[in-house]
């Protein structure tokens, strides 16, 4: 089915980004509210594509310029539908939370919501994307925005973390590239589609191979996979609290994962029968990742830095829920995308609550802050539940399914340790929530305000997504991640439906 | 045979480069390096020895099977793209040593380490 709006995924923010600028001159709050109105808008898009796609069956595709398999090609089918509502949502969020956090800079506001935006518009055009070069551009484009806005305070630590994480990003998005040309180098071809059926026929070679891994080394930098995980802990935790949301939320999981994905399953038809090294791959890292992360996680004392670790151990649980690669796993591992990007978007949104109004993310300093800031203590208790995987939190059936597809395909020592780090996960959580937010009656509180109103508003709303994607699992597993895994699973069927279409 | 071997020296020397130099410009360098190796890399797989560069100017041509003869312009228009991106990376890069300088004083990297890590 043709889709017209596709291009207005990255066509809208692209225009608020270039809007924002222009118009903050005349008066610096328009800036908040072009933001907020496109973030508004890309949900409401996201919402209404998805709505089109339910009703038709069949992916939307938009070819620009007409020019088919040898222009640029858009295409959005149930894993993309995922993806977007996944971005867009946080986006929205973080957009309204943005408003009022931002006080506490003296200046730069339009800056912020520019580079927001571009932020928005590379990871929309990646998830949208049905060409190989362009995804590489996107997830340029989405990058730069990210390093910018990690060094957006310009005290010593931003600037410095920033760094560190743009020459490590930058190196991985070369790598990506290298990987890009060795693919055209052999298939002369960038139409995802076309590739996919380009290298079915060439057969599993050492090339096919050297190819694989050169760019799961690309991803596995943007996605912070040990042993690359030292960029993300120091860029979570220098940025401004909406965007080590959304960094962890989302780009991590988008640039990162949905990236991998869609190339292996998708392109190079990896499946759990025919290429098991490759899952196995996953496995062992997403493993080593999972218990590594949810270990530095338990030592910190610093509030962000410990959901920084934590978002590495959970990047570890998608990759081993991928590893399985059965329906309940790669289900799972799509559910867990959705209930972490959720969960993890309030958790750090309630920490920059927190450090605007205490001034402080020591968790050595922080004390009984149920009293004085009670909506952002419950939002934070709540997403850490379902971080944990206590039901009937998304959190919980993320959980739950990866088990499920682990003991499925007779990993019981998956299952073992994919339940003892969901103990780990609710161990160092209960940690932050007990030393910030809960006090023993005898202990000195610290004294705050709650946050402004725009603020919790939208930290409650992730936290209220998560509740009602737990509670709803049954529809969202069927109309929203089932379809989604499905993509995944049919592997080659994304090229026929594309060229056939 | 030989370019290519080129550009995975050239690639591997930037690799060095970022990974052992601690001076911040120094980085930038060999983070321009594997940039240069790569657009290198993707460049010469469009090239074909003796062959036309890929304008077409009359329909004739294409009749005549001239097409079968061109340097692939694909991958020519890729790396234009990649360079414009690898020219702002740096310009960021670059500018955040500098602001690094402002605040730290100096350019080693291993001076600056507020962060743990």
């Amino acid at each position: 089915m043709e889709g017209r709006i596709l291009p207005l995924f990255v066509a809208a923010p692209l225009a608020g980004a270039f809007l924002v600028p222009l118009l903050s001159k005349l008066w610096s709050r328009f800036s908040d509210i072009i933001a907020n109105i496109t973030t508004a808008l890309l949900l409401g898009i996201s919402i209404y594509s998805w709505l089109i796609l339910n009703a038709g069956g069949m992916p939307l595709h938009y070819w620009v310029g007409g020019w088919r398999i040898i222009g640029i090609a858009m295409w959005f089918d149930a894993l993309t539908a995922l993806i977007i509502f996944i971005i867009n949502t946080v986006a929205f969020c973080v957009t309204i939370y943005s408003i009022r956090y931002l006080d506490r800079y003296t200046s730069g506001r339009w800056k912020f919501f520019t580079l927001l935006l571009l932020l928005i518009a590379g990871l929309n055009g990646l998830a949208i994307s049905g060409d190989l070069f362009n995804m590489f551009v996107f997830i340029e484009i989405s990058s730069i925005a990210s390093y910018a806005l990690v060094a957006f305070g310009t005290e010593e630590e931003e600037v410095e973390a920033a760094f560190k994480y743009m020459v490590l990003g930058e190196v991985g998005g070369a790598i990506l590239l290298f990987g890009i040309a060795l693919i055209y180098a052999r298939a002369s071809t960038l139409n995802l589609a076309h590739l996919s059926q380009v290298l079915a026929g060439m057969g599993r070679t050492p090339f096919y191979w050297f190819v694989i891994g050169t760019l799961l080394i690309g991803f596995a930098i943007k996605m912070g996979m040990e042993p690359f995980h030292a960029w993300l802990a120091d860029a979570h935790f220098s940025a401004p609290a909406p965007i080590s949301a959304m960094l962890s939320g989302v780009f991590i999981k988008v640039t990162g994962v949905y990236a991998m994905c869609r190339l292996m399953f998708n392109v190079f038809g990896v499946s759990r029968a025919e290429t098991p090294a490759f899952f196995n791959l996953l496995i062992a890292f997403g493993a080593v990742s999972m218990v590594l992360g949810g270990l530095l996680a338990y030592t910190q004392t610093d509030y962000k830095r410990l959901l920084a670790y934590s978002s590495i151990s959970q990047i570890g649980y998608i990759l081993v829920a991928l590893g399985i690669g059965n329906f309940w796993g790669i289900a799972g591992a799509l559910f867990h995308i959705l209930a972490h990007a959720l969960g993890k978007g309030t958790l750090f949104l309630a920490s920059g609550a927190v450090e605007r109004q205490t001034g402080t993310r020591n968790l050595e300093e922080l004390k009984g802050l149920e009293g004085s800031m009670p909506a952002t203590t419950w939002s934070h208790t709540l997403a850490a539940f379902s971080m944990a995987g206590i039901p009937p939190f998304a959190g919980f059936f993320s959980k739950l399914f990866i088990i499920i597809g682990a003991i499925t395909a007779k990993m019981y020592w998956l299952a073992f340790l994919a339940a003892l780090f969901s103990a780990v996960t609710l161990g160092y959580l209960t940690k932050v929530v007990n030393l910030a937010f809960f006090a023993r009656k005898d202990e000195p509180r610290t004294g705050a305000k709650e946050a402004p109103a725009l603020m919790v508003l939208a930290t409650m709303l992730l936290v209220v997504l998560a509740l009602l994607t737990g509670l709803g699992f049954k529809g969202v597993l069927g109309n929203l991640v089932g379809p989604a895994a499905k993509v995944l699973l049919n592997g080659l069927e994304y090229a026929r439906l594309v060229l056939g279409g | 045979m030989i370019p290519y071997i080129a550009c995975v020296l050239l690639f591997l020397i930037g690799l060095f480069v970022v990974i052992s130099k601690r001076n911040l410009i120094k980085i930038v360098i060999g983070f321009s390096l594997i940039e240069y190796a790569v657009n290198l890399f993707f460049a010469l797989v469009g090239f074909k020895r003796g062959a036309l560069a890929p304008i077409i100017t009359t329909p004739e041509q294409v009749r005549m099977g001239v097409a079968r003869n061109f340097v692939d312009p694909v991958p020519q228009a890729l790396v234009l793209t990649a360079i414009v991106i690898g020219l702002s990376t740096t310009a960021l890069m670059l500018s955040l040593a500098l602001r690094l300088y402002e605040k730290y004083k100096t350019f080693d990297i291993s001076e600056i380490r507020r962060l743990k890590g």
